[in-house]
C-alpha cells in the first residue's frame, strides 16, 4: 500500500478555517433596484428569446443519452 | 459530519448545431471535446482498464449477450477516430478530410482532475472527486464553463471545415422522446447492505425534486404533450432497482463500480437528478443526498415507504403546486415535500445528537435547506430566485397572464433557452444578470475550479500532473494514473484506490521536488497496477 506521510495536523486545521470563510459567504442577495415587476421581465426575456421559437424548438433533436 | 461525503457528477451536454441541421451528435461531441486543446493543451487520454459497468450491485455480472449496446462502456464506447471518420464520411461525405479527424481527441482528462470526453451522442464532463457538497456544486458548475469554452472555440479550431456555432444545453430531454442524463455519484461503505440502501433512498429520490428539478415544459416521455412540469427526467422512469441507465430506467441504479477499493467502498450511481445551473438546488441536491445516506448508514432515515415510488415520482413532477398526496404502504397519504421535510428534521435531528458542533459551511447548509422547505410550503413560488424549476415555472405563469399558453412554441423555446450555455443567450444568466436569481458560489471560486483540482481528495493529483506533466500521462482513469518513464519510454499504470489520498497536503512537496511525472508516483510510493 501507498505510505504516506501524515500532513501537521495544526496548519491543515487553520487552513480549512479559512476555507470555510470563503466558502460560505452569504448567499448574495437580489438587489432590490434590479428587481421589476413581471412584465419588465418577461419584456426582458422577450429581448434574448430566440425570434423563430417554432424553428428553434424543433431543430433540438438529441440522441439517447445514459 | 453528515454532510461529508466523496461525491462526483456527470453531465452530458444537449448538442446542436444550427447551421447543419441533422448533423451527426457524435461527431458534434467530438468536435467539443476536442477543441478544449484551444483553452488548454492537454491531449491525455482515458483509462478504461478499470471500468466494470456491467457489475451489478446486487452480486452478479449481467453477461454481455443481455446488456444494452450503450452499456458497454469499456467495449463499444472507446470510439476511435476510424469510426468516426468513416461516420462522418457517410452521412457528410463534402464536408471532410479524413485524415483530419485521425487526430481528434474524444477523451481528455482536465488540469482540474475532471474529465471531457465523447459519450456516445453527447459530451459530457465528469467532476473530480469532491469530499462535500459546497466543492461538488462547484465542479459541477465548472463544467458549463469548461464545455461551453470548448464549444466557442470549434468555429477557432477548424475555421476551414467547420465555422458554424455548435451549441450545448445543460438540459436532459430534447422534449421528444429522448431523454440524457446528469448523474451523482457517492461513496458509501460495501458494509452498507444494498437493499436497505435502496428501500431508504427511494422515497427520497421519488420526492427531492421540488427541490432539485430543473423545470419541464413538455409532459410525458414518448408522446410529449404540452404542460409544465417540475423534473425534466421524472417522466423517463419506469422500474425500482435495476443496472440499465439508458432503458427501462430504474430510480435506484445498481451499477457497481466503485472506483475505489472494492472490499471497502460502493459507488452508489444516482441517475434520476436533473442538471441544474442555479445553485441553490445544485448544492442542495449534493447536500440532500449526502446527508440522507448518513442517515440511511446510521439507521436514522425516516420510515417511509412507498407504496408506488415511479408512480409517485411522476405525479410529484406533474403537480407544481406542491399538493398532490403520495400513497405509502402503510395507508398514509404525504406530499411529496412533508415527505422531503421528514429527511430534513431526520438529518437535523442526527447531527445535533451526534453532539459535534457544525462547521459554519455545514450549518449554512442546514439554513438553506430549511429555508427552502418554508418557502415551498409557503408558497412555491417564492422560491423563483433560487430554484430552477421554479425560475422557469415563473416565467410560464408570467407568459400565460400575457395569453401566451403552453401550446405556444414559445413556452418551449424558453425551456430550451434557459439551458443553452452561451452566456449571452442563457435565460438563466439573464436572470441572473437582472438580480432575479441568487447566487451562492462566487464567480472566482467557480473559475478556480476550471483551472484547478479539489485539494482534498486524489483528483489533486491527477489535475496536477496532467498540468505540469502533460506529455508524460500516458492516460488516467479515476484509480489509474498511467505515466511514461521517460527514461525507458515504458508506460506503468499506477493505482490510486482510495479516493481520500494523494490530497495537495500528502503529495505537494513530492510534486515539488520531482523533475518527471515517473519521479513523482515514484516518490509518491504508489503501487503498479498491470
Amino acid at each position: 500500500m501507498a505510505q504516506f506521510r501524515e500532513s501537521p495536523q495544526e496548519s491543515e486545521r487553520a487552513s480549512e478555517r479559512e476555507q470555510e470563510q470563503e466558502l460560505i459567504s452569504e448567499a448574495k442577495p437580489v438587489d432590490q433596484s434590479l428587481v421589476t415587476e413581471t412584465d419588465d421581465i418577461l419584456d426582458e426575456i422577450d429581448g434574448i428569446l430566440e425570434e423563430n421559437a417554432e424553428e428553434y424548438v424543433r431543430g433540438f433533436v438529441q440522441k439517447g443519452g445514459q | 459530519m453528515i454532510f461529508d461525503r466523496i461525491i462526483g457528477s456527470e453531465t452530458e451536454f444537449g448538442v446542436t448545431c444550427p447551421a447543419r441541421p441533422g448533423a451527426n451528435d457524435t461527431v458534434l461531441s467530438t468536435l467539443v471535446v476536442d477543441s478544449f486543446a484551444a483553452v488548454d493543451g492537454g491531449r491525455s487520454g482515458w483509462d478504461y482498464e478499470a471500468e466494470t459497468p456491467l457489475r451489478d450491485a446486487r452480486g452478479f455480472e449481467m453477461s454481455e449477450q443481455e446488456a444494452h449496446p450503450s452499456q458497454m462502456t469499456h467495449r463499444g464506447h472507446v470510439l476511435t477516430s476510424e469510426d468516426i471518420a468513416r461516420e462522418l464520411i457517410e452521412e457528410t461525405p463534402d464536408t471532410v478530410n479524413p485524415a483530419f479527424w485521425e487526430s481528434a481527441v474524444m477523451n481528455r482528462v482536465l488540469p482540474n482532475g475532471a474529465r471531457l470526453y465523447v459519450d456516445h451522442a453527447h459530451p459530457e464532463y465528469s467532476a473530480p472527486e469532491a469530499t462535500n457538497p459546497w466543492d461538488a456544486a462547484a465542479w459541477d458548475l465548472a463544467g458549463d464553463r469548461i464545455a461551453a469554452a470548448a464549444a466557442a472555440a470549434i468555429p477557432r479550431r477548424y475555421a476551414s471545415t467547420w465555422p458554424d456555432p455548435v451549441l450545448l444545453y445543460k438540459n436532459n430531454t430534447d422534449n421528444k422522446s429522448v431523454s440524457y442524463g446528469s448523474h451523482e455519484n457517492y461513496l458509501v461503505p460495501r458494509s452498507l447492505d444494498f437493499q436497505r440502501l435502496a428501500a431508504g433512498l427511494l422515497p427520497f429520490l421519488a420526492t427531492r425534486q421540488v427541490v432539485t428539478g430543473a423545470g419541464r415544459a413538455g409532459i410525458g416521455a414518448s408522446e410529449v404533450r404540452p404542460g409544465f412540469q417540475i423534473s425534466q427526467r421524472a417522466d423517463f422512469f419506469e422500474r425500482l432497482i435495476g443496472l440499465e441507465t439508458t432503458v427501462r430506467r430504474p430510480i435506484v441504479n445498481t451499477r457497481d463500480e466503485p472506483h475505489a477499493d472494492a472490499e471497502r467502498h460502493r459507488r452508489l450511481h444516482v441517475i434520476t437528478g436533473d442538471s441544474n445551473l442555479a445553485h441553490t438546488s445544485a448544492v442542495l441536491k449534493y447536500a440532500m443526498a449526502a446527508a440522507v445516506l448518513t442517515l440511511i448508514e446510521h439507521d436514522a432515515a425516516p420510515r417511509l415507504d412507498l407504496a408506488d415510488p415511479v408512480a409517485a415520482m411522476r405525479a410529484t413532477s406533474h403537480d407544481p403546486t406542491l399538493t398532490t398526496r403520495l400513497e405509502l404502504a402503510d395507508g398514509r397519504r404525504l406530499t411529496a415535500l412533508e415527505i422531503q421535510r421528514e429527511y430534513a428534521e431526520a438529518a437535523r435531528a442526527w447531527a445535533d445528537r451526534d453532539g459535534v458542533e457544525l462547521r459554519p459551511r455545514d450549518r449554512r447548509l442546514f439554513e438553506l435547506w430549511f429555508e427552502v422547505l418554508r418557502d415551498l410550503e409557503e408558497d412555491p413560488l417564492l422560491l423563483a430566485d433560487r430554484l430552477d424549476w421554479v425560475a422557469k415555472y415563473a416565467l410560464v405563469k408570467g407568459y400565460e397572464q400575457r395569453g401566451v399558453g403552453p401550446s405556444d412554441p414559445k413556452i418551449q423555446a424558453l425551456d430550451l433557452q434557459y439551458a443553452d450555455l452561451r452566456p449571452e443567450r442563457s435565460l438563466y444568466s439573464k436572470l441572473v444578470s437582472l438580480g432575479r436569481i441568487r447566487t451562492l458560489l462566487d464567480e472566482e471560486r467557480i473559475d478556480a475550479a476550471v483551472a484547478g483540482p479539489p485539494e482534498d481528495t486524489r483528483a489533486y493529483l491527477r489535475g496536477s500532473m496532467i498540468a505540469r506533466w502533460p506529455e508524460q500521462i500516458h492516460s488516467a482513469g479515476w484509480e489509474v494514473l498511467a505515466v511514461r518513464d521517460l527514461s525507458t519510454d515504458r508506460v506503468h499504470r499506477w493505482l490510486m484506490d482510495d479516493p481520500r489520498r494523494l490530497t495537495r497536503a500528502e503529495v505537494e512537496e513530492a510534486l515539488g521536488r520531482a523533475a518527471t511525472a515517473h519521479e513523482a508516483v515514484l516518490a509518491l510510493g504508489l503501487e503498479t497496477v498491470s
